[in-house]
């Protein structure tokens, strides 16, 4: 059974046409990982499942529910976060604010605050400090924290490592780590392919707003890898 | 290997065959224009001339909001200055009143220069509301000074207005050719600017000013031209509706309603077009004939018009009919276009 | 030295007034940089049906007409806002200024149509002239000090939501960004819906207040909206608190330039606002970081 499933996904921004027939879908629990290269719609296609991006002509279905064509703050609250691309973090609130706001749709199942400063410690301190005053790391945490704090069924994922020092990468993975043992399903989309193929069950690849390849990430080749990834016959 | 483009294969092209066709009509019609005080009575001859400088005031509102980015809600400040230096340099002064006209542009264009200096230390919501305060503050000031009347204004001396003639024309047709020419002028020198390498920056300044400036343009000085250039042009026909209404009190020189219908005729006929200005006033003049009875109603249909005009029609009725057709009466966008024959072969594209 | 201090204390009534009107304004130009061209018209607007309301209803005190008027003004501003503005909100400002600038002729025309272009007065009875002895030969009015304390409470009633309620932590986030709000959840159309009818709220409240204490007729917006401006931008974007401020600094600055002669009363007041436009571009209590 599946908990998203997408089919023949096709995404615009205006005229421009951004995604190709895309068909996806995730088991309740698993890890799936998209890598591709920049502009091969992986963000996009995030946007389009959380109702960002306008899609035409296709279906997606979460917990067994259609949510095609739902306005982003109604596909929410059925239990999908999404940690923005670039964090995105309310830029006039406090850390806890922002945290908070995570609660907006959903503060009968939500989690408590306390929760979130148990998995990220460092936060606590500085809870009523503006969110702009972290460093990339804590702003990071405060936006998967955010995203968690609403109990959601699926956590999406977008760049989480950009801009980030290697240790810090790890902390968050660490974190993730966590969220899976809880039953989370997760989709991450990740430049760096090696950490998304350690990481991940699944992992799809993007080229030019179409799937290039999909596998279980322990079976997938590495020549097969790249020339998914960089879409040309016979590349090393 | 070096590439270099073929100049003949790529060329850039402003006028169409429609723009052609449209300038031959223009010309056909301003003639006809220049020859109406003879055959035309008084009557419609006033308002023709009404007709003119509302539409030289909306091409200069456009110019500002719709290409230059500035959302000015105080263009009476100039056109009551205008109309008060006309006055005074008139009758205090002994000026030739046709002259005093081209004073009172002049003074225009100059008071600009503080005035920007000023108002592009704003942006947006805070530039509009400026300008409306500094409009308001010239109104007040005004009303202060009893040699120009203080609030209940001045009227024109009758020797001073019969002086409004230039040899044998007389000073209905002096007026009425000031405002054909000033309404042209409008017309003509936002089309010289708008096609010049300025217009380009300007449009350039308008999508992205900060990018427009990190690739050389100095939108500072482009924007100042604007803004001084209508300056001057708003002061100039300020100068002429006040000849022409011999009677200039602060109230009604600085007015807001002078912006409102600016901006009325030009969201009507559609803002950043030159087309558009042209269209919104004959709009404005037909609703006006139509409803003048209705006294209050008919500015309450305007202001509804505007409303759904711009939430239906942002292009405004002229912008609406033109985009999707690709068509421009005064061309001022530039295309590529490529010669088919050497551009085909890979071979020619080099030089 | 009387006098001055005379000046100062009206001044500071005056500026009450100017704080109320400003209050709303404050609230959806901080939160949605929405430029209501049509503000001072609304409130204008809300003393003319104020007007109406006593007249049929035959309260005692136009106070009462609170009662009725407060909720009808919510809708107004939630109806107009979902209606009409939101679908023309976006990056240029062009459009809600020019929308709202129509708005504001209707207004204006259609209240001449209906009221006339007479001078009106919302009467108070004896409120409107009693008042309280000072020291030194000065008095105050109690409805100027009323106006005072309920514009101090509004803007402190606006604070308390904006910054310690759920609604408003809403607010903020969604005007800091306005996508990744709905990716909490948030219905940003409701949302500014709400903060447009919040708006209308002290808009009622200041046409009340402001038709008691002077006369107004159909015209009187475009007035009454400058002096809002200039509160909100004297005071700063984004704080409340600033505008109060601003308002008072208003008030003080007009009735200062008013000992000299009566017709510099507005003049120094635009001429103070000018100063401090071109000095603190941002005004003197900025909130945001922008």
């Amino acid at each position: 059974m599946n908990l998203l499933s997408v089919s023949k996904l096709n995404a615009y921004y205006g005229d421009f046409q951004a995604l190709f027939d895309v068909d996806f879908h995730a088991h309740p629990g698993e890890v799936i990982a998209i890598i591709g290269a920049n502009g091969a719609g992986k963000s996009t296609f995030l946007n389009a499942i959380a109702g960002n991006v306008t899609g035409r002509g296709n279906s997606i279905t979460f917990a067994e529910e259609a949510i095609s064509g739902l306005r982003s703050w109604q596909i929410v609250s059925r239990g999908i976060a999404l940690v923005p691309e670039g964090r995105r973090l309310f830029s006039s609130l406090t850390v806890e604010e922002n945290l908070l706001m995570g609660a907006y749709a959903n503060t009968k199942d939500a989690w408590p605050l306390t929760h979130i400063y148990e998995t990220f410690p460092q936060l606590k301190l500085k809870a009523k400090q503006s969110a702009l005053s972290l460093s990339g790391g804590e702003q990071q945490m405060v936006a998967i924290g955010r995203a968690l704090i609403s109990n959601p069924l699926l956590l999406m994922c977008d760049e989480l490592s950009l801009g980030l020092a290697p240790m810090v990468v790890h902390d968050i993975y660490e974190t993730l780590t966590t969220v899976r043992e809880r039953g989370v399903t997760l989709i991450i989309v990740e430049q760096n392919v090696r950490q998304a193929l350690a990481f991940a069950d699944r992992v799809y690849c993007f080229q030019e707003g179409r799937v290039s390849l999909t596998g279980r990430a322990g079976e997938l080749k590495p020549e097969d890898v790249s020339r998914a990834y960089f879409g040309l016959a016979g590349a090393a | 290997m070096t590439t270099e483009l073929n100049p003949r294969a790529i060329r850039v092209k402003q006028s169409s065959p429609v723009s052609c066709i449209s300038a031959v009509g223009a010309a056909l019609l301003v003639a006809f224009l220049i020859s109406a005080p003879s055959w035309i009575d008084r009557g419609h001859l006033s308002l023709l001339v009404e007709f003119f400088y509302f539409l030289a005031l909306a091409q200069m509102w456009n110019l500002l909001a719709g290409f230059a980015g500035i959302i000015s809600l105080g263009q009476q400040a100039f056109l009551g200055l205008g109309g008060y230096v006309v006055f005074f340099a008139a009758m205090r002064m002994g000026w030739n009143p046709v002259a005093a006209l081209v004073l009172a542009g002049v003074v225009g264009g100059l008071v600009a220069v503080p005035g920007a200096l000023i108002v592009f230390r704003l942006h947006g919501a805070y530039l509009a509301i400026g300008t409306w305060v500094v409009a308001e503050t010239f109104k007040l000031a005004f009303s202060e000074v009893k040699s120009l009347g203080a609030g209940s204004g001045i009227s024109l001396l009758a020797a001073v207005a019969r002086a409004v003639r230039i040899g044998p024309f007389s000073r209905d047709t002096v007026l009425y050719g000031a405002a054909l020419l000033i309404a042209l002028l409008s017309i003509v020198c936002s089309y010289v600017l708008l096609r010049s390498q300025a217009g380009l920056a300007l449009t350039a300044i308008r999508d992205n000013e900060a990018t427009a400036r990190s690739v050389g343009v100095n939108s500072l000085r482009i924007k100042l031209l604007v803004f001084v250039g209508t300056g001057f042009g708003t002061a100039l026909t300020g100068a002429l509706i006040y000849l022409s209404k011999l009677r200039i009190s602060p109230a009604a020189a600085f007015d807001i309603n002078w912006t409102s219908y600016m901006i009325f005729i030009v969201v009507i006929g559609g803002i950043g077009t030159l087309e558009g200005p042209i269209v919104g006033t004959l709009v404005f003049f037909l609703l006006r004939q139509y409803l003048a009875d209705l006294g209050s109603w008919y500015l309450i249909v305007l202001g509804v018009v505007a409303v759904v005009v711009m939430l239906k029609m942002p292009s405004g009725l002229w912008g609406t009919f033109a985009k999707n057709r690709d068509i421009s009466l005064f061309p001022t966008r530039r295309r590529l276009f490529l010669n088919a024959d050497e551009y085909a072969d890979p071979g020619k594209l080099r030089a | 030295m009387n006098g001055w201090i005379d000046s100062i204390l009206q001044g500071v009534m005056l500026g009450a007034i100017y704080a109320l009107f400003a209050a709303g304004l404050s609230l959806v130009f901080g939160v949605m940089r929405l430029v209501n061209v049509a503000h001072g018209d609304f409130i204008v607007l809300s003393a003319f049906i104020a007007l109406w309301l006593q007249r049929i209803t035959g309260f005692s005190s136009p106070f009462l007409t609170l009662i009725l008027l407060v909720p009808l003004m919510f809708l107004v501003g939630y109806v107009l806002q979902r209606v009409i503005l939101n679908p023309a909100f976006g990056a240029d400002i062009l459009r809600p200024v020019l929308i709202t600038f129509g708005l504001s002729v209707i207004i204006q025309n259609g209240l001449l149509q209906g009221f006339s272009a007479d001078s009106q007065k919302l009467h108070g009875g004896k409120l409107e002239v009693a008042s309280i002895a000072l020291p030194g030969g000065l008095a105050i009015g109690v409805l100027p000090l009323l106006t005072l304390g309920v514009s101090a409470a509004m803007i402190g009633l606006l604070q308390w939501m904006l910054y310690r309620t759920k609604l408003g932590r809403a607010l903020r986030a969604t005007s800091a960004d306005l996508s990744t709000a709905g990716l909490m959840g948030v219905n940003t159309s409701h949302l500014f819906a709400m903060a447009a009818g919040i708006a209308m709220v002290t808009v009622a409240v200041a046409g009340v207040f402001t038709g008691i204490r002077a006369s107004f007729d159909a015209v009187s917006g475009p007035d009454w909206l400058i002096f809002a401006f200039e509160a909100v931008i004297i005071g700063g974007l984004g704080s409340l608190w600033g505008t109060l401020a601003g308002g008072l600094i208003l008030g003080m600055a007009q009735t200062t330039g008013a000992r000299f002669s009566p017709g510099w009363q507005l003049l120094s007041g635009h001429l103070v606002f000018l100063a401090i436009l071109i000095l603190c571009p941002r005004g003197l209590f900025p909130r945001r970081a922008e």
